[in-house]
């Protein structure tokens, strides 16, 4: 079909094209940035291509720049960190989720609905609220001295994704648990043979929302993380906060793009899933 | 292998009665149907048999042994359910795996099987491929096949044929019963289908509300109905019913239909009616017992053809007997016209009679 185009459907392409620069304005900026030499930034080229490219900043930023700590490191160590605690959380949490989710959904028991009652409750909570009493618990229990203690909160935090679990379990069959039960299958072993494998269009949604959320979190790392092992996020932000007679603007761009790298990844390689998950059950298949 | 016996089986759910005193009991090797209405509780039977659902009061016994708390696995059954119920993520040897996975079986055994299950339902090209990419008659075949492969005492069906096709559903119910007259095993079959009840059972629950209208080989419920409510739901075209006088006078037993002036003997071939008593009573007579007869034969009924409905094999009249629309049936070379009169007599033998009051059969 041709469609017409009159005034309407112009101001809708503008508006589109207007919303679309607002937000590569800053994407680009970054980019071009990096790949600059700090001189030719301050020498006023701050929108354009580089007229030389390099990898210096990058460099400079993964291995030698200075965030604050004893030694000038670079934020290699804080990207380490934040995988070997975002992977652990991601994983626990999206299948404690999932079970979770199935549970509600499938093995109603007496109180059951006011379990989901709670659980959507707490999903409002502002985190703000959590972080005087979980740095409390956490000095008590010893857990301030490794990232295990943060992978446990950021898996306690994720439990509300239980709720998108549940509510693409309400539609699975309950004759499949029904026939599964006659054939002496459990309800664990239900869910890990039967049920889990049909669900993995929202396991990826629910991976790819886990997954940034954790990684782009600031406060619980900055207040939980151990001081040795901070993740990137907290190591960027000193990263620029650190004082020089200079703001390096190609490395903190850099630092920027290496600390976004992870979950543009993780959006490029499952984002196809990820749309076919959120609209899947609204179309039969 | 097993005899199955339910007694006095109650379910609620809260305070709402799904069943209220059910009795059934089916020897070794029979082929029991539970047929009725949506929400007359036979399905809820079945899970109960199955152990899928509580029992709130009474017993079930499968061979000699009590099973109101044994768990489902335990209780040497196979269920084929309305959707099949195959595991999507498994290729159709895993889905028949499954079972003995679960109990452990060594692999040897399993695919031996596989193969023997495979082979009885024709279906060993299907073996690797999962449930979506099967059409709807090969899904129902592994379901099947997933209980067979399960050797088991009872075979349960919910409504098993209810998704087919009309010609894919008149071969499986072919198969079905070929299967049992091979195996030999008591099956148990839930369906609202009256016509699958017929044909595959060997004895007949017809349920309605929660309760067993009448329990009975099909023969006696084609035949000799228990309730008005039995003799409508079997049956196609449906029974006539017609508010009638019944009454006795030198020739006999007769009936004098309403709006109709003329009798119809009854008595003769049915006996035992002659001692039922006298008075209004509703006749139930099908279609194909309405004889064609000529004009003015004595006890024939003149009819006015209103409708036909050709089907092939049989023409169904629509007329009027009284003032009741009335079906009856034809041969088709020998079916009248519309708007032509014709004269019928009714087979003696074949009228059922119904209280008006309680709807329950009456006499034998």
């Amino acid at each position: 079909m041709k469609t017409e185009l009159n005034a309407g459907r112009l101001a809708i392409y503008a508006f589109l094209a207007l919303a679309l620069f607002f937000f590569c304005l800053p994407a680009w900026f970054a980019l071009v940035n990096s790949f600059k030499p700090l001189d030719e930034i301050y020498a006023g080229n701050v929108f354009g291509l580089p007229q030389r490219w390099t990898l210096e900043a990058w460099s400079k930023t993964w291995s030698k720049a200075c965030t604050g700590a004893p030694e000038c490191k670079g934020l290699s160590q804080y990207f380490v960190n934040s995988l070997l605690a975002v992977v652990p959380a991601t994983a626990i949490g999206t299948l404690w989720g999932c079970l979770n989710g199935y549970v509600l959904a499938k093995w109603r028991f007496k109180g059951s609905e006011g379990v989901l009652f709670v659980l959507m409750f707490g999903s409002f909570i502002p985190i703000g609220l959590f972080l005087f009493p979980l740095t409390v618990i956490f000095d008590r229990m010893g857990l301030s001295t490794s990232l295990a203690g943060l992978v446990t909160v950021y898996v306690i935090y994720s439990l509300p994704t239980a709720l998108f679990f549940r509510n693409y379990f309400v539609g699975f069959p309950g004759e499949l648990i029904k026939a599964a039960r006659i054939d002496g299958a459990g309800m664990l072993r239900i869910f890990w043979s039967i049920a889990l494998p049909t669900a993995r269009p929202i396991l990826m949604v629910v991976v790819i929302m886990s997954f940034t959320n954790i990684w782009n979190d600031f406060l619980f790392a900055l207040v939980l993380a151990p001081f040795d092992s901070q993740t990137v996020t907290v190591g960027l932000n000193n990263l620029i906060n650190v004082v020089e007679e200079r703001a390096e603007y190609n490395v903190h761009m850099a630092g920027a793009l290496i600390a976004a790298l992870p979950t543009t990844i993780v959006y490029i390689l499952a984002g196809k899933h990820f749309v076919r998950g959120l609209t899947s059950g609204a179309v039969k298949g | 292998m097993a005899s199955l016996t339910i007694e006095n089986v109650h379910k609620r759910y809260g305070t709402v009665p799904i069943l209220r005193g059910i009795d059934l009991s089916i020897a070794d090797g029979e082929f029991l149907i539970l047929v009725g209405p949506s929400g007359c509780g036979k399905s809820t039977l079945l899970s109960m048999i199955a152990g899928l659902d509580d029992i709130s009061e009474g017993q079930i016994r499968i061979g000699d042994r009590v099973v109101n708390d044994v768990s489902p696995k335990d209780r040497d059954i196979a269920m084929v359910f309305q959707s099949y119920a195959l595991y999507p993520s498994m290729t159709v040897r895993e889905n028949i795996e499954f079972a003995m996975k679960m109990k452990k079986v060594p692999a040897a055994e399993r695919a031996a099987t596989v193969d023997r299950v495979a082979k009885m339902l024709q279906m060993d090209a299907l073996l690797d491929r999962r449930p979506a990419q099967l059409s709807g008659g090969q899904r129902q075949r592994v379901a099947m096949g997933r209980a067979l492969a399960r050797n088991p005492a009872i075979f349960l069906f919910d409504e098993p044929l209810s998704n087919l096709d009309a010609k894919l559903r008149v071969e499986m119910r072919a198969e079905i019963k070929s299967l049992h007259q091979r195996l030999k095993n008591t099956m148990v079959y839930v369906t609202h289908d009256q016509v699958e009840a017929m044909t595959l059972g060997d004895r007949i629950a017809v349920m309605k509300d929660g309760l067993v209208q009448q329990f009975g080989t099909p023969a006696e419920i084609y035949e000799r109905p228990a309730t008005m409510y039995v003799a409508g739901f079997i049956g196609s075209p449906t029974m006539n019913f017609m508010s009638a006088t019944y009454e006795a006078n030198a020739q006999g037993a007769m009936l004098r239909i309403d709006g109709c002036t003329v009798s119809v003997p009854i008595a003769t071939a049915t006996g035992s009616l002659a001692q039922a008593p006298r008075g209004e009573v509703i006749a139930g007579i099908r279609p194909e017992h309405f004889v064609a007869a000529a004009p003015n034969t004595p006890g024939a009924i003149p009819i006015t053809i209103e409708l036909l409905e050709p089907t092939g094999a049989d023409t169904y009249a629509m007329a009027r007997i009284g003032s009741k629309k009335t079906t009856l049936r034809f041969a088709p070379k020998q079916a009248p016209r519309v708007g032509e009169t014709a004269w019928v007599t009714v087979d003696p033998a074949a009228v059922n009679l119904f209280d008006p009051k309680t709807e329950q059969r009456i006499a034998a």
